[in-house]
């Protein structure tokens, strides 16, 4: 059972990967990217990660994602037109980008070669409780400087915004 | 066949999110592609946290994909005014013709 929804879900999300990647419509790109992130948060609640799963779902393909899609619609740049290449991203990018998955393959099986088996419920230290308690105990400090860090970026984003409105 | 998935197909799955999303990042000419590209390289990271958390029956890689999303959001905010700061002064969102700092 955790099998067939890995292999579905990991499936969707390559495919919709590649999809990002090929399509020539920013829009449709976005779209790829909303189901990747949808069958990563599947992923994620097999992994025990209850919290991050749903964050996942609410922060990335709800807020972020809706963000993208707004600044797409809203400067309406048509699709991407077929520009001339360089002739070393043309030649060499493909090789290079295979040699990097297989180098990673390659470390993987080194690393892991008697795997741990994942099925779900094995791990259930992620609920929102676990999480939360983590978060505001042994990280304090790095949560609240994230606070910091999304206070300068929404000072930045009104000001880059103001700019264009002037 | 028991039906329990590896763990390392977790990881090759993270290799190749990762992978498509530097492709993204090289091949294509639209900022807004490339940034969209830059987030899949994100969340393939997120993925391998999430598996090593599993593994180590640890909390705290949860905690870094959290901070990873925060990041990314903020990322998401200021980058996209900067597009549309770029596109108001510009009238362009090709990355080949926005090579005004090379000279």
């Amino acid at each position: 059972m955790d099998l067939i929804v890995f292999l579905v879900f990991a499936g969707v999300a390559v495919v919709a990967a590649i999809n990002v990647v090929v399509q020539r419509h920013p829009i449709s790109s976005a779209v790829s990217l909303i189901a990747v992130m949808g069958s990563l948060a599947v992923l994620y609640l097999l992994l025990g990660a209850e919290f991050i799963a749903a964050a996942q779902v609410i922060v990335y393909a709800g807020a972020v994602m809706v963000l993208f899609v707004f600044v797409i619609m809203l400067l309406n740049a048509g699709g991407e037109t077929k520009a001339g290449r360089s002739f070393v991203a043309s030649r060499l990018g493909v090789p290079v980008l295979v040699a990097l998955l297989a180098l990673l393959a390659f470390f993987t099986a080194c690393i892991y070669p008697h795997d741990t088996q994942v099925h779900f419920g094995g791990f259930r230290g992620g609920t929102a409780e676990a999480v939360g308690r983590a978060l505001f105990t042994t990280y304090l400090l790095p949560f609240e400087i994230t606070s910091i860090l999304i206070l300068i970026a929404i000072v930045g984003a009104i000001v880059l915004a103001r700019k264009e409105l002037e | 066949m028991t039906g329990h998935v590896p763990l390392s197909w977790f990881l090759m799955l993270s290799a190749v999110l990762f992978s498509l999303g530097v492709a993204g990042f090289i091949f294509r000419r639209n900022i807004i592609t490339m940034f969209m590209s830059i987030e899949l390289i994100l969340n393939a990271v997120n993925l391998t946290f999430i598996t090593f958390a599993y593994q180590r029956q640890q909390v705290a890689g949860h905690l870094f994909a959290f901070f990873v999303m925060v990041v990314a959001a903020a990322e998401a905010a200021v980058g996209l005014a900067i597009i549309l700061t770029v596109f108001k002064n510009r009238g362009t969102l090709n990355i080949d013709d926005l090579d005004s700092m090379k000279n």
